[in-house]
Parts: structure tokens; C-alpha cells; sequence
């Protein structure tokens, strides 16, 4: 009896196995089926730059290697500062960074190209009174210089500082944002979004940031508006929510893209991407 | 006749052929099986000595194992709060965690009844196999906020609540080791401390567990290996920040989740990267100590 049982569990296993199979490949197919370009693409693209960017590229390039099977494109970090250089000396096809470019850099050939803004929520637990802090007053609490909820209008206790670990895109650009690199005094750094949310609903004194996309639809959390301004995609959008940065592809002038690049460019820049580059996070800037 | 007598002759000897080229087979996949986890363990210290020295001896062994500092990304290399954090965090475990779970291993062997026994028994069994992530998780939700509120701190998360996590971690293995040893004792030893009129109570401290120290000794080095090897569940309740372990209170991070928080960081060939695995050695080092006192305890109690 056991016997029995046991082999139609496996024959159950396998028979869902391939069940998986057959709709995974289903799927990649309809992904084939959807770009109409008769021309076969092949080679590979090279991204280098912010680490920031990583899941966005990440997602774009899983997608794209799946719509057209000769092309692998590779995203390699480095931060905005290798992403910059390499768009100069061409060592990548295309560079990424997490920031707008310099005027020298514009003046040296380089053309910006932003793909996604950035936003950064600033989260407090639903308990909590507080329901605005200026760039300023929350730059105070990350390095410790406000320890207290009633410095800024809150009740009386002291503040948990919640923050992501060093190396974190988010921490990041959190961090240049609000000018407080390397003087963050964190209570805690977790090491995922989903951490830092559980960590912030889980205690009423505690202040953190993460993803815009993250904290949409979540209970137990708010996302506090920063300086009278609410964190959602169309405050994004049009500059006035202040914790945001854009995240920008370097391509250079008179510098002819292969056809592969270029093809991988112009789909990741298009209304086509959108949805993606909005699920890895951030929030899409074509229209 | 003699045809007949060759060609049983034979038929013998090819069924003795192949049964030596079957037991022949069967040897070498044995050795295989046993030759895989010998490469794996060479291998592993040998790539761990490779990677981890270089950093350590750019950066200088008593800078590295003794600078109180860590910011990897501007390069600043100290573990010295990691080290102190993985031996506080494994100390206070192992002193929650060895008189509950040897108190539970002697209520196991000595006084429960098969019954009630029997219960507990699958209860420690299914906690052994709880995976350390949910742990993790329910310290994070549960514990964390628990601590903030009982203490009134203002974040729960620091190496209070680690060192809980890793109490209950730790139990299963010590209970279970110190009931096998606890059962070996000879039933000899404790008649004869309850002929002399001792107590049921008095024989299992008194005589009982100094007949099974060794074993006993042995379930908490086993503790301890847990405890300083565990990564995944305390980097969600310690706090995980660099900082040197100076209270119960204080939000640190161990020398596991050093390791576990910054590697997808790192870039490949830079120190910091190098770093982690100088890291790594340290942890492994610390894991072979803990080994080779092991062997020491088993070894003592074949002889004794």
C-alpha cells in the first residue's frame, strides 16, 4: 500500500513537471511569437554601471534575452562613477548611472538618457502620528542628531532608525539624496526591502525607506509625505517629491551602437518596458 | 560426461567472474561515495586558505582580527566587534541553552514516562528540523517586538534576541546527544545509588550525569557549532549593524551574517570582497577548533 502510494506521488511530481515544462516553453514561444522583427539579432550587450540599476537592468535583459534568443545581454556593477567611464572609453555598450550627468560629462559627448526615476518612501508605523518631515528633519534623524518623536511633532519616545546594509542601492540613494553618506546611525540594517517594511510595522517608534513600488498596498505602514508632498508616481514624476533620483543609460555621441545594442536600447527606452522596469521597482519615464 | 562436468565448470567460473567485477564495481562506487565528501572538505579549506589570506595579510593580521572598525565599502577592515559579537552571541546560547537542554535530557531519560516521553521526543525531533529562516522570521515578528516592549527600548532587534533564537536552535541537538548518553549510563550504577538509600534525584545528578559527562560535553560542543555557524535567522533579529557588542541591548552583527550581508556587494577582485572570505576563514578556523574539541570528547569517552 505504501508502495503505491509513494508511485503515484511520484508519477503525480512528474506528470506536474511536466506540466511546468510544457508551459514554460508555451511561454517563451508567445514571447518570441509577440516581437515581430523578421532580422535574427545576435551577439551580447554589455551594461556597466550603478548598482542601483541593476534590478531594472536585471529584469529588461532577462526579458529581452528571452524575446531574441542569439543576444545575451550582461549588467555588470561598479557604481555610476564606472558606468560613466566606460560610456567614455567605450569598455561597454551601454553605462549606467543612478544620477544626472555633469555638465562636463554632457560637454565630453556623453548623451543622458533617463529611463526610470527612483523614489524612495520614507515609512513610519501606522501608530505614529507623524505624517511629514522636511528632507532636513529626516537627514537629522538618520545621523542622529534628532533621537526623539517629539522633535518633530510626535509623541514623546525615542526613534528606531531602520536602514538598509552598506552596498544596498537603495541606501544608496537614499543616502545622496539626503546628503547623509557614511553618517547614517542605524538601530538596524536589514538586508531587504521586505525586511526593513516587517521591521517598521512591527515597532511604532521606527523610521526606515524603501521602493516606492514596495510600499504601495501595505498595511500597518505609512509612507510619510516629505515636505507636504505625497511619494506615488505622478509626484515622481513631476519633481516634487524630493527623494528621488534618476536612473540614466549613457550612450555617446558619434559613437554608432551596435544593431543588437541598439535594438536592446530603443525596447528598453519604449512603452514596452514600462511595466517591467515598474515591477523591479522603479517608476518608468516613457510615454 | 567430461563435456558435461567442463561446461558446469565454466559456467562456475563465468558466475565467479562477474560476481568479482559486480563486487569490484560496487568497491570503487563506495570509494567514490567516500572520496567526494574528502575532495569537498579539501577543497573547501584549501579555497577558503587561498581566497582569505591575501586580504588578511594586506590589511595585517592584528588590524584585521583586532581593529574594531568595519566599513568594507571605504575600506576599512576591522572584525574584531564580529569576532566578540560570534563568541557573546554563541556564549550566551550555550548558557540559556546546555542546563535546559541537559535538565531536558535527563527528564527524558530518567524521569518521563514512555508516554509523555515519547511526545517530547517528536517535539525536539520536529525543532531540529524547523529551517533556520523561519526561525528568523518569527524572532523578527514575534521575539523582536516582544524584547523592544518588555525592555521599553526603542528596537528590538540586538543580541538579546539573537542569543534567544540560537537557545532554542541549539536545543535539539543537545538534548538529543545528551539522552543517548544519558541512557548508556549502566543501570548497575544506579541501583546501587538507590540500594545505599540516595534519592531518585540525588542518583541522576550525583551519579547518572558524571557517568555521562563526556557525552554530555560533547552535546554542548555540538551546541556551540551550531550556534557560531547559524547565519539566516540571527541576521534578522540582531540588528545587523558593525557595532561592537557592548550590552544585550545593542544592535551587532556576527561573523556569518558579515559575510551574508555584504557579498552581493563586493566587487569581484576588489579587498572588499576579499575581505569576506578572510572572514570566512576566521569563521572556518573557529569551526575547526570546535571540531577538533570534538574529537577530543568522543575520543576521552571510548577510553573512559
Amino acid at each position: 500500500m505504501k508502495k503505491f502510494i509513494a508511485m503515484l506521488m511520484a508519477g503525480a511530481m512528474a506528470f506536474s513537471l511536466a506540466a511546468c515544462g510544457n508551459q514554460a516553453s508555451k511561454e517563451s514561444q508567445a514571447g518570441t511569437d509577440q516581437t515581430d522583427k523578421p532580422e535574427e539579432l545576435s551577439g551580447s550587450v554589455v551594461c556597466l554601471g550603478s548598482t542601483s540599476m541593476t534590478d531594472v537592468m536585471t529584469v529588461l535583459a532577462e526579458q529581452f534575452g528571452m524575446d531574441h534568443e542569439g543576444v545575451t545581454v550582461s549588467v555588470e556593477g561598479g557604481g555610476s562613477g564606472a558606468g560613466v567611464e566606460a560610456a567614455t572609453n567605450g569598455t561597454a555598450d551601454l553605462g549606467l548611472a543612478s544620477r544626472s550627468l555633469k555638465d562636463e560629462e554632457k560637454s565630453a559627448g556623453l548623451v543622458e538618457n533617463i529611463i526610470a526615476l527612483d523614489g524612495i518612501a520614507i515609512i513610519v508605523n501606522a501608530d505614529n502620528s507623524v505624517a511629514d518631515l522636511s528632507v532636513d528633519q529626516i537627514a537629522k534623524i538618520f545621523t542622529g542628531e534628532i533621537t526623539n518623536w517629539s522633535e518633530v511633532g510626535g509623541t514623546a519616545g525615542e526613534i528606531a532608525v531602520i536602514g538598509r546594509e552598506s552596498g544596498s542601492g537603495t541606501r544608496d540613494g537614499f543616502e545622496s539624496i539626503t546628503k547623509t553618506e557614511d553618517k547614517c546611525k542605524l538601530n538596524q540594517e536589514l538586508t531587504s526591502t521586505g525586511a526593513v517594511i516587517e521591521a517598521v510595522r512591527g515597532n511604532t517608534a521606527a523610521i526606515g525607506y524603501a521602493s516606492l513600488s514596495a510600499v504601495e498596498h501595505q498595511n500597518g505602514i505609512n509612507a510619510i509625505t516629505v515636505d507636504g508632498v505625497a511619494c506615488n508616481e505622478d509626484t515622481i514624476l513631476d519633481g516634487t517629491y524630493k527623494i528621488q533620483r534618476p536612473f540614466v543609460i549613457i550612450t555617446k555621441e558619434g559613437v554608432e551602437l551596435t544593431a543588437q545594442t541598439k535594438a536592446f536600447f530603443d525596447w528598453a527606452m519604449s512603452k514596452d518596458a514600462a511595466d517591467l522596469i515598474r515591477q523591479a521597482g522603479a517608476v518608468p519615464t516613457a510615454e | 560426461m567430461a563435456s558435461e562436468s567442463k561446461k558446469v565448470q565454466s559456467k562456475v567460473q563465468t558466475a565467479r567472474r562477474l560476481r568479482d567485477a559486480v563486487e569490484l564495481l560496487v568497491k570503487n562506487i563506495f570509494f567514490l561515495c567516500g572520496f567526494v565528501a574528502v575532495a569537498s572538505v579539501l577543497f573547501i579549506s584549501v579555497y577558503l586558505v587561498i581566497s582569505g589570506l591575501p586580504a588578511m595579510l594586506e590589511i595585517g593580521v592584528t588590524d584585521f582580527l583586532l581593529g574594531d572598525t568595519w566599513d568594507g565599502k571605504n575600506g576599512v577592515y576591522g572584525i574584531l566587534p564580529f569576532i566578540l559579537t560570534s563568541l557573546a552571541g554563541t556564549a550566551g546560547a550555550v548558557v540559556l541553552g546546555v542546563p535546559m537542554g541537559v535538565l531536558t535530557a535527563m527528564f527524558l531519560a530518567k524521569v518521563a514516562g514512555n508516554r509523555v516521553a515519547a511526545v517530547i521526543r517528536s517535539a525536539v525531533a520536529l525543532l531540529a528540523g524547523i529551517p533556520s529562516v523561519v526561525y528568523g522570521l518569527v524572532g523578527m515578528v514575534v521575539l523582536v517586538p516582544a524584547i523592544q516592549k518588555a525592555f521599553h527600548l526603542s528596537s528590538g532587534a540586538c543580541l538579546l534576541a539573537a542569543i534567544v533564537v540560537l537557545t532554542v536552535m541549539i536545543l535539539p541537538s543537545i538534548i538529543n546527544v545528551a539522552e543517548t548518553a544519558l541512557r548508556a549510563v549502566p543501570k548497575e550504577y544506579e541501583e546501587a545509588s538507590l540500594a545505599l538509600g540516595a534519592t531518585h534525584t540525588e542518583t541522576i545528578f550525583r551519579v547518572s550525569l558524571p557517568a555521562a559527562r563526556s557525552g554530555v560535553a560533547t552535546a554542548i560542543v555540538l551546541g556551540v557549532g551550531r550556534a557560531i555557524g547559524e547565519a539566516m535567522a540571527i541576521i534578522m533579529v540582531s540588528g545587523n549593524v558593525a557595532n561592537m557588542p557592548g550590552s544585550l541591548f545593542t544592535p551587532v552583527r556576527f561573523l556569518t551574517t558579515a559575510i551574508a550581508s555584504e557579498m552581493n556587494y563586493a566587487t569581484v577582485g576588489s579587498l572588499w570582497r576579499q575581505s569576506l572570505f578572510s572572514i570566512a576563514l576566521v569563521l572556518f578556523l573557529f569551526i575547526m577548533l570546535i571540531n577538533v574539541a570534538l574529537n577530543v570528547f568522543i575520543k576521552n569517552k571510548k577510553e573512559g
